[in-house]
C-alpha cells in the first residue's frame, strides 16, 4: 500500500497528470477566445466517448493503433534510437497486410495469421533499412526514417494502385473473410463498433514490451546500447547488431498497428495522398508516457479517447476539432517542459524556501 | 609588518541541501596576499563553500564580509563586481575563438559610441595582463591550438581582467602534467606577491604542503580546523581530513615475479586522426607485479588500452595473452581470454549511470549460464551477486537498487573494481583509477591492486599521476607519443626525471633497457 501511495506520489507520476490538466486549461482559454463553451465542449467530449456502446467501442478502436505505434517509438527511445519512422513502418505493415488479405485465399487459421506475420514483418524491415544505414553507414535515423515514411507512403499507393485496385474504387479489394481479425460477437454487443483482435494483440504487446526489455537478456543488452553505448561496446556487447535489431522490433510493433487497422478495421487499404498520421502521434504517445509501458498504454488512452472525442466536441459545442488538436499539442508540450510543472507545483503546492537549489 | 588585512571572511555559513548539510556553521577566513588551502573529501563541502561566496548559491544562515563590509553575494556579477574571481575546474572556454575574445568576452573594451569591439585595445590588455603576471599566454592563438594547461591561464586571465583580486582555484592541478603544476604554483605565487589573495581547493595534500599558507580542513560540512602550514605535515592533514589514520605509504612486500602473462609486440594502433597513435609498442607483464605505464595524457595511453581491450582494431604487431593471439579479437573474447578493466572515463565506459546497482555489477557478465535461464535474466542470482560484491568491497549504496548515479565518485569507482575484479582476470588494467577521488578511496583501491599483485595477478596501471605511479609500480614504463621510450625501477627515479622523459626523449641513466617481447 505504501509502494502505492508512492508511485502515485513520485515526482514522475504527478507531472504527466498536471500537464494534462494545464493543457486541458489552456484547451479551455483558447475556446473562450475563440467564444466557445469550453464546459460544454469537453461534456460533449465525455458524452461522446462514453455516450453509447458504439461510440466506446469506436474509441477503443482509435486507441488501438496508438498502443502499437506509441510502444515503437518508446522501444527506440530506449535503446536510444529516435525513430521517426513508425509512420511508414505502419504503412508497410498495412500493405504487407494487404497483400496477403488479398491475394491468397487459405482457411482462416492459416490465412489470418499469415496475413499478421507477414504485415509485421514488412514494416520490421522497413524499420531495420534505417537501422542497418545507422549501424553501417553511420546514417542519422532521424533522417532516413522520414525519408523512409515517403518511400512507404508512395511504394504503398504503387502497390495498391498497380495490382490490387478494386476497378473504380478508391482503395484495394476487400481482404478475405478468413484473413479478418474482427470480433463478430463483440461488435454486436457494441452496436456494431468496429472490434477487433488487434486490442487484445495491443495489451500483448505492452506486455511483451515490460517482459523484453527488462526481463531478458536481449533486453537487457537493447537497454544498456540506449543507455550508454560506450559502456555497451567494452562490456562486449554488439551495438550495431542491437541498433538492427531495435529497429526490427520497433518496426515490428508500428507494422502490427498497421496490420490490424487494415485486417480488424477498414478490411481494406485505401490510396492515400498522405500519411496517416498515426506514427507521428506514436512519438507523442511515447513522449506523454515517459517511455514506460503503463505510461505509454495510459498515453495512448487519453490520445485516442482525445482524438475520437473530438468529433463530439465539434458536434456538441461547434467547437472546430482544430482546437483539440492544440489541446492535445499544449498536454504535449507540458509533458516535454517538465520544469514548468516543477515550477507550478513548487509554487502552488510546495512551501517556498529562500534559496532552494532544485 | 602589521597582521594582514582579512579580505573575506564568511561567519557561521550554513547551506542545506535535500537530504544533508552541505556547510554546518562555517567560518572562514582568507588574509591578503595569502594562499588559502581549503581541504577536505569529495562531498565534504568545500566547493559548496566557494560557490557560495562566487554567488552561486545562497546560505540558509550566516553572513559573508569583503573588505570588511557585510556583503550579499545574489550572483556571480555581484562576486565580480567585489573583485572575487573563479577559476573552474572545468574551464568555460569557446574553442574556435581567440584566447583574447574568450577573455573580453561579455566586458569588451568597445570603440565608435559602442557599436563596435576595440580588438586592438583587447589584444593589447590581454597581452599586458600576461605580461604582468607571468603567464606567457599568447593573446592571438586559438583556443583549440592551445594546451589544457594554456586554457587555465586563460581562465586565470579571464579573472584578472575582470579586475579579480580574490581568486578561488577549483581543483586546478587536476587536469595538469606535472610540470604544469609546478608552473602554476610559479604562477600562483607571484599573483599573491603582487597583492592578489588565492583559495585553493584541492584534496591533495602534496599541493598543500608545497605552496599553501594557511589550510582550512572541512569534514562532512563542518570546519575540522584551520592552521599554518608551516606547523603541520602532510600525515596531520589527511588524519583531519578523513577523520581516522590513513596511511600515505603503501605497505608492499617485494614482487614475486611469475610467468610473463601479456606480451605486447610491436603494436601499431590508428589513432581517431588517422595517424598512428601507437608506434611498434612493445613490452612484457608478468604475473605479480605492477607495471606501471607513465607519460602525458594523449601520448597514445588511451589507444594502447583501448586495442588491448579489443575495442580499437589493431594495425599491426601482437597482443598474446597467456601465449594466445587475441590482437583484433572481440571485447567479449578479450575479456574472456582474462583481461579486465577498471576504465580511464568511469561514466563513460565503465557504468550505465541510470542503471541500478545490481545490473552494472554483472554489465559483463549477464550472458554467462549462472546469470540467465533460457534468455530471461536472474534476477535472484544477480541480487545475490551484487549484495556479495557491495559488501566484500564496502560499496555505500543505499541498496542494489539504487541508481549508479547516485552514487559517490569513490563508491562508483569500488563497484567497478568489485566487478572488474570479481571476474578473477590474470590481467587487471586500471586506467586513471583515483582520478578525482579523495584519501580514503584512494587508499582503499591502491590497497585492492596491491592485493591483486600479490594474489599473483598481473596488473597494468596506466596514469598521469606521477605519484600514484612512483607508488605502486614495480616497473616504470615510460609512453612517449606512442612509443616506449624508456623502463626505470620506481626506487632508482623521481618527478624529475620521470617529467622529462614524459615530455621530451631521454634515456634513462644506468642499464636498464627496454624490455622486449620475444
Amino acid at each position: 500500500m505504501n509502494k502505492l501511495i508512492k508511485a502515485f506520489t513520485k515526482e514522475s507520476a504527478v507531472v504527466p497528470f498536471i500537464a494534462i490538466l494545464l493543457g486541458l486549461l489552456l484547451g479551455a482559454v483558447i475556446m473562450l477566445i475563440g467564444g466557445y463553451d469550453p464546459i460544454l465542449a469537453y461534456k460533449s467530449l465525455l458524452e461522446k466517448v462514453f455516450g453509447n456502446p458504439y461510440d466506446f467501442g469506436e474509441t477503443l478502436t482509435a486507441i488501438t493503433p496508438l498502443i502499437f505505434t506509441g510502444l515503437a517509438v518508446a522501444f527506440a527511445f530506449r535503446t536510444g534510437l529516435f525513430n521517426i519512422g513508425a509512420e511508414g513502418q505502419f504503412i508497410m505493415g498495412m500493405t504487407g497486410a494487404t497483400i496477403i488479405g488479398v491475394s491468397v485465399h487459405l482457411p482462416w487459421y492459416i490465412h489470418a495469421p499469415l496475413a499478421v506475420l507477414v504485415g509485421a514483418f514488412f514494416g520490421g524491415f522497413w524499420g531495420m533499412i534505417a537501422g542497418y544505414l545507422k549501424a553501417a553507414r553511420g546514417v542519422n535515423e532521424v533522417i532516413t526514417t522520414i525519408m523512409l515514411n515517403w518511400i512507404a507512403l508512395h511504394l504503398s499507393n504503387y502497390i495498391i494502385n498497380d495490382y490490387l485496385l478494386e476497378p473504380g474504387k478508391g482503395r484495394s479489394y476487400m481482404v478475405d473473410d478468413s484473413a479478418a481479425v474482427t470480433i463478430g460477437w463483440l461488435s454486436r454487443i457494441l452496436d456494431d463498433a468496429r472490434i477487433h483482435w488487434g486490442m487484445f494483440f495491443a495489451i500483448l504487446a505492452v506486455i511483451f514490451y515490460y517482459v523484453f526489455l527488462w526481463k531478458t537478456k536481449q533486453g537487457f543488452e537493447l537497454r544498456v546500447v540506449g543507455s550508454n553505448a560506450d559502456a555497451a561496446r567494452y562490456a562486449g556487447i554488439n551495438v550495431n547488431k542491437g541498433i538492427i535489431k531495435a529497429m526490427f522490433i520497433s518496426g515490428t510493433l508500428a507494422g502490427l498497428a498497421g496490420v490490424f487497422q487494415v485486417l480488424g478495421v477498414f478490411l481494406n487499404q485505401a490510396v492515400s495522398a498522405s500519411p496517416t498520421g498515426y506514427g507521428f502521434d506514436g512519438i507523442a504517445v511515447a513522449l506523454l508516457g515517459g517511455n514506460t509501458p503503463i505510461g505509454v498504454f495510459l498515453g495512448a488512452i487519453l490520445f485516442g479517447t482525445l482524438s475520437y472525442g473530438a468529433a463530439g466536441m465539434s458536434f456538441g459545442a461547434d467547437v472546430p476539432p482544430e482546437i483539440i488538436r492544440i489541446v492535445i499539442g499544449s498536454v504535449i508540450f507540458f509533458v516535454a517542459a517538465p520544469g514548468i510543472i516543477r515550477w507550478f507545483i513548487k509554487r502552488t503546492f510546495g512551501k517556498k524556501r529562500k534559496g532552494e537549489v532544485i | 609588518m602589521e597582521q594582514a588585512r582579512t579580505v573575506v571572511e564568511m561567519r557561521n555559513i550554513t547551506k542545506r541541501f535535500p537530504g544533508i548539510v552541505a556547510n554546518d556553521n562555517v567560518n572562514f577566513k582568507l588574509s591578503k596576499g595569502e594562499i588559502h588551502a581549503l581541504l577536505g573529501e569529495n562531498g565534504a563541502g568545500k566547493s559548496t563553500l566557494m560557490n557560495i561566496l562566487f554567488g552561486l548559491y545562497q546560505p540558509e544562515e550566516g553572513e559573508i564580509f569583503v573588505n570588511e563590509q557585510e556583503v550579499a553575494i545574489d550572483g556571480p556579477n555581484k562576486a565580480i563586481k567585489l573583485g572575487i574571481g573563479m577559476v573552474h575546474q572545468h574551464f568555460k572556454l569557446v574553442h574556435p575563438f581567440t584566447v583574447t575574445e574568450n577573455i573580453i568576452l561579455g566586458s569588451e573594451p568597445k570603440k565608435w559610441l559602442g557599436l563596435a569591439v576595440n580588438k586592438k585595445l583587447a589584444y593589447e590588455q590581454v597581452g599586458n595582463l600576461s605580461k604582468q603576471y607571468g603567464l606567457n599566454v599568447d593573446p592571438y592563438a586559438r583556443i583549440d591550438e592551445i594546451s589544457v594547461g594554456m586554457q587555465q591561464r586563460v581562465e586565470i586571465l579571464k579573472t584578472l581582467y575582470r579586475g579579480a583580486d580574490i581568486l578561488i582555484f577549483d581543483e586546478p592541478t587536476a587536469v595538469l602534467t606535472p610540470q604544469e603544476i609546478s608552473e602554476l604554483l610559479v604562477i600562483m605565487r607571484n599573483l599573491v606577491q603582487q597583492g592578489k589573495s588565492i583559495v585553493l581547493i584541492t584534496h591533495k595534500l602534496k599541493e598543500i604542503m608545497a605552496i599553501a599558507d594557511t589550510v582550512t580542513i572541512v569534514r562532512r560540512g563542518k570546519v575540522i580546523d584551520s592552521l599554518p602550514v608551516a606547523g603541520t605535515n602532510p600525515n596531520q592533514l589527511a588524519e583531519k581530513m578523513v577523520g581516522r589514520e590513513v596511511s600515505l605509504k603503501l605497505d608492499k612486500k617485494v614482487a614475486v615475479l611469475g610467468d610473463p602473462v601479456l606480451e605486447v609486440k610491436d603494436l601499431v594502433v590508428k589513432g581517431r586522426s588517422g595517424l598512428n597513435a601507437l608506434n611498434e609498442t612493445s613490452f612484457v607483464l608478468k604475473r605479480g607485479e605492477i607495471l606501471g605505464i607513465a607519460g602525458v595524457e594523449g601520448n597514445g595511453q588511451s589507444e594502447l588500452i583501448e586495442a588491448l581491450t579489443g575495442l580499437r582494431s589493431v594495425a599491426a604487431g601482437s597482443i598474446r595473452i597467456s601465449g594466445v593471439e587475441v590482437a583484433g579479437e572481440s571485447p567479449r573474447k578479450i575479456s574472456e581470454a582474462g583481461i579486465s578493466l577498471i576504465p580511464e572515463d568511469r561514466h563513460k565506459h565503465g557504468l550505465v549511470l541510470d542503471f541500478p546497482v545490481r545490473e552494472n555489477m554483472v554489465l559483463e557478465t549477464y550472458y554467462q549460464p549462472q546469470f540467465n535461464k533460457n534468455g530471461f535474466m536472474d534476477f535472484d542470482a544477480i541480487d545475490e551477486h551484487a549484495t556479495r560484491l557491495v559488501k566484500e568491497f564496502d560499496v555505500r549504496t543505499p541498496t542494489i537498487m539504487t541508481e549508479a548515479r547516485a552514487l559517490s565518485g569513490g563508491n562508483q569507482q569500488k563497484a567497478i573494481i568489485a566487478r572488474e575484479v570479481d571476474k578473477n582476470p590474470d590481467v587487471l588494467i586500471a586506467a586513471q583509477p583515483t582520478r578525482g577521488l579523495d584519501v580514503g578511496a584512494i587508499e582503499f583501491i591502491h590497497k585492492r591492486l596491491v592485493e591483486q599483485r600479490n594474489m599473483g595477478k598481473a596488473v597494468l596501471l596506466v596514469s598521469y599521476e606521477l605519484e600514484e605511479i612512483l607508488q605502486l609500480s614495480d616497473r616504470i614504463a615510460v609512453i612517449y607519443e606512442g612509443r616506449i621510450v624508456g623502463e626505470v625501477n620506481p626506487a632508482e627515479t623521481n618527478d624529475q626525471e620521470l617529467g622529462l622523459m614524459m615530455t621530451d626523449y631521454k634515456q634513462p641513466q644506468g642499464g636498464s633497457n627496454i624490455e622486449q617481447a620475444d
